[in-house]
């Protein structure tokens, strides 16, 4: 996974997201600016962060889980 | 018959929507549709540690930049696994100094492959030839490139198809043989006698009433 390692901990790129999702809810496009990020890879990151339970997706837009921001505390 | 279909997959063509992959690439799960909204360059290389391919990775990534500016995300492809891609990346890097900024598909199913037709069985049964299909941003293949195996693409045409497919769907117009940004285009030929007639009057430098260029 690109955005997770297999230790469970969220890569650079994941941490980015995820940090980005501090200030809450978020579209991806939001997020590939606020993190300097592809916006394909924002896409395919939050599939993987929200599979991983870390995010919430709510209509078009995602948010930390308690997991997520338990994790970049 | 079926065997040269089973062989080929399917042939994608010009004005058809691409065709969409989940796939597993040097940047992790990437589906076609999370590239939504951006141009999209997909194009395919015989196998990782090959000299020709070496030689394009190097020229792809150094017209990144320019493909950027103009909105468009790059996306390579080889039947071969990721840790073969990763492997390859690394070595480019280390050896000539190029870092590879673009995703690379590890297609060992062919599964992508046979659904783009970059399997020509004439060339190779087993690796991809060099196609470069070019995306719009709604997911419609609107140009398709095959090379053989012993030939590397040319950049600037590459990029000379992006600028003159933003121009055109920009400006409502054509570009004509061997148009470069900056040259006068076709004005789109007239439907009508009257329409025929009137644009003799609008300025443009015509050779015919079918044939007219402007300034854009």
């Amino acid at each position: 996974m690109a955005c997770i390692s297999p230790d469970g901990k969220p890569t650079e790129s994941g941490s980015k997201m995820l940090r980005a999702l501090q200030a809450g809810l978020k579209s991806p496009e939001e997020i590939a600016k606020e993190a300097s990020l592809p916006l394909f890879r924002v896409r395919s990151g939050l599939r993987e962060l929200s599979q991983a339970g870390l995010a919430k997706q709510r209509d078009d837009r995602y948010e930390l889980s308690e997991k997520g921001a338990e994790l970049i505390k | 018959m079926e065997e040269v279909k089973e062989q080929t997959g399917h042939m994608p063509r010009i004005g058809e929507p691409a065709p969409a992959f989940e796939a597993v690439t040097t940047h992790g799960m990437l589906k076609l549709e999370d590239f939504k909204g951006s141009w999209l360059i997909l194009f395919s290389h015989p196998a990782d540690f090959t000299p020709v391919c070496t030689t394009e990775f190097i020229a792809f990534s150094e017209i990144h930049p320019e493909l950027q500016k103009r909105g468009v995300e790059l996306l390579g492809l080889s039947v071969d696994s990721v840790s073969s891609h990763i492997a390859w990346v690394r070595n480019v890097e280390e050896k000539t100094g190029v870092k590879i900024p673009f995703p690379i598909i590890a297609d060992l199913s062919k599964e992508v492959s046979l659904d783009y037709g970059m399997i020509h069985p004439g060339q190779s049964k087993t690796e991809t030839v060099r196609c470069v299909f070019i995306i719009d941003p709604n997911q419609i293949i609107r140009t398709i490139l095959y090379y053989p195996l012993t030939t590397g693409r040319n950049m600037d045409e590459i990029l000379r198809i992006i600028d003159a497919l933003q121009t055109t769907d920009k400006n409502a117009v054509a570009t004509p043989a061997n148009w470069r940004p900056g040259d006068m285009v076709v004005v789109p030929p007239p439907n009508t006698q009257e329409m025929a007639e009137e644009r003799l009057k609008q300025g443009y430098e015509c050779t015919d009433w079918y044939l007219c260029k402007k300034k854009l």
